[in-house]
């Protein structure tokens, strides 16, 4: 390489052969305004960002709506890990890594149903759905039954807890809280849930599974990147006459806000306690969904209105959950170029008058055929393609760096068209992947 | 072969139609391929699980005739980043059988491979497709269409051009 790159100080992606693998200098490779492209391409960084980040930090699995009853499971994955999360007999959630103890078969082929115990295809090994072992056929090659049940069994990922029903998990045994790691997007987990009259997210609609061929990194920035819309999106704004495109312009008074630990949101309320509608959020009025209305104002009084003026958040949770309004996206690493991005559509329980225009608004916008999300991802396939060249080396972080402002809440924001959650993402990044 | 009730086909026009909507999706003729369908149309390609409950349940297209009409005007504006340039499409149609018919409509069930070529590479798509076909006026007319991809249950690439 520096053969090609003579006379630049390019850091040092690249140990010599042989060499004890001390990996990239991270600080080298990410800067307050620009991060170098190897970061996207290079497979060491990818092994380095499983072990340091999505087998450390915490990583979104699932939500409890897919698993409402006893003996539910779902198969859900946390990097390259498969894993099946289900529902106990006494209700609680667990999550198993799918390994049979004995051969490290898959206990679990299907993608959801409902099972007390998972039985290994290979040798009929059974366990609970808690992970504990129950059977080994013909077990006194084992010295028979009370034996080796202690020590083998499936393995439980090491910490769950969950928040509004979202379910995180951390593979690492010791480390922050979900409360300290979700800190300000908490709130925003909060204020999805308010727009349920009972208070409640259910991710029941199914998911969209669309493969991407680009580094799971260029969506998380791209998540709340304001400045991409009119320019990736005109052909569906001008279609279909959105007003969208209007949220993410020069004179919108809508913000980028970077809510610390790489969490990020477009904060559209601005845009929407100008307009003053109810409803409009959603792209409709309150004539047109009255029960919901009337529903929310039994359910939250006074505080209705602001509610439904505000709309829902446009959040990406560091590293995978992005709640894109009326969706919720989970992003799926897969190698340093291919990751799966999931989407659903966000179902408010005692909303039935929202939930299938939802679905239906979903499945028009997102997805591998959607009207939005596939022209997202061709961005994001041709990113990956730019970013094998090999200059200029670095992508460009810098926009809105000089009219950043803080906040009453001492969060940094930026207009509606900045970089600000792009550059609070690197820099989460930077103190997870340097702090190893 | 005619069909069993209803109308008067015969298996020939019936596969010269779906040769020609085939060719109207391949060649990017969204003009032609849009007048083929009836009013009431629905296009709809199910993702994997239940097929019983469309309004429901995420699909990766579920398109009345409205939002057919609003994808191809997408198409049309030549800036639908995921289909410019258009895919390099060509497709065959094979095992066309008549099932029956449902509200008047004769239902068309076939097999179909198709391959797609663009800039990121060659993605072979498969699988079953099940027409509603609608005599109007004398002319065959697409009451609706469902494609059921074999690797429907996996992530699948964008699919932006018609399928």
């Amino acid at each position: 390489m520096t053969d090609l790159l003579p006379d630049m100080a390019r850091p040092e992606p690249a140990d010599p052969p042989g060499t004890p693998t001390a990996g990239p200098d991270y600080s080298r490779l990410v800067k307050p305004d620009r991060v170098h492209g190897s970061l996207y391409t290079d497979p060491r960084i990818f092994a380095d960002e499983l072990t340091r980040i999505w087998y450390r930090t915490w990583v979104y699995v699932g939500h409890v709506s897919e698993i409402r009853q006893p003996g539910d499971y779902v198969r859900k994955s946390i990097g390259l890990q498969d894993v099946i999360m289900t529902r106990a007999a006494d209700g609680g959630v667990h999550l198993l890594l799918n390994r049979c103890a004995h051969r490290a078969n898959l206990v679990c082929e299907a993608d959801r149903g409902n099972s007390k115990s998972f039985r290994c295809p290979y040798h009929g090994w059974t366990y609970r759905n808690t992970g504990e072992l129950i059977g080994f056929p013909f077990n006194q090659g084992y010295g028979g039954k009370g034996t080796i049940e202690g020590e083998l069994s499936l393995a439980s990922v090491p910490r769950i807890d969950s928040h509004q029903g979202f379910v995180f998990a951390s593979m690492a045994a010791d480390g922050p809280g979900l409360a300290e790691h979700l800190g300000e997007a908490a709130g925003e987990l909060d204020r999805l849930a308010r727009l349920s009259p009972d208070g409640e997210v259910e991710l029941t609609a199914g998911w969209l599974k669309h493969r991407t061929r680009a580094n799971w990194k260029l969506l998380a920035e791209n998540e709340t990147d304001g400045y991409h819309p009119q320019f990736v999106h005109g052909s569906i704004f001008s279609v279909t006459q959105s007003p969208i495109g209007a949220l993410y312009s020069d004179k919108s008074t809508a913000v980028t806000r970077n809510l610390g630990n790489g969490h990020s949101e477009n904060d559209l309320r601005p845009e929407f306690r100008r307009i003053a509608e109810p409803m409009r959020w959603f792209g409709t009025t309150q004539a047109r969904v009255p029960g919901y209305v009337r529903r929310m104002r039994e359910a939250y009084g006074e505080a209705a209105e602001q509610i439904l003026v505000e709309g829902a958040p446009h959040v990406m949770v560091f590293p995978n959950l992005f709640l894109a309004e009326i969706q919720v996206f989970v992003i799926q690493p897969v190698s340093a170029g291919e990751c799966v991005q999931h989407s659903t559509a966000v179902q408010l329980k005692g909303a039935p008058e929202l939930n299938r225009r939802m679905v239906s608004q979903s499945v028009g916008s997102v997805g591998p055929a959607g009207m939005l999300l596939a022209d997202d991802t061709e961005m994001y396939e041709r990113n990956q393609r730019g970013v094998a060249m090999l200059r200029p080396e670095w992508l460009d972080l810098r926009r809105g760096l000089g009219r950043e402002r803080l906040d009453d809440r001492g969060l940094k924001v930026g207009t509606a068209t900045d970089e600000t959650g792009m550059r609070g993402f690197w820099a989460r990044y930077l103190t997870l992947m340097g702090a190893a | 072969m005619t069909a069993p009730a209803g109308q008067d086909l015969d298996l020939p026009q019936i596969e010269q139609f779906l040769y020609r909507e085939a060719r109207y999706a391949d060649e990017h003729d969204y003009d032609a391929w849009e007048a083929l369908w009836t009013d009431d149309a629905i296009y709809w390609v199910p993702a994997g699980g239940d097929l019983t409950e469309p309004g429901g349940q995420m699909s990766v297209i579920y398109d009345n005739r409205s939002r057919i009409a609003t994808r191809l005007n997408q198409l049309r504006t030549g800036r639908r980043h995921a289909q410019s340039p258009p895919s390099s499409l060509r497709r065959v149609i094979s095992n066309v059988e008549v099932l029956g018919d449902t509200g008047g409509d004769t239902v068309v069930g076939a097999n179909f491979v198709l391959a797609e070529s663009r800039e990121r590479g060659v993605e072979t798509w498969a699988g079953r497709v099940t027409y509603r076909l609608r005599l109007v006026d004398g002319e065959l007319r697409l009451a609706g269409k469902q494609v059921l991809l074999v690797n429907r249950e996996q992530a699948l690439p964008t699919l932006a051009f018609l399928i």
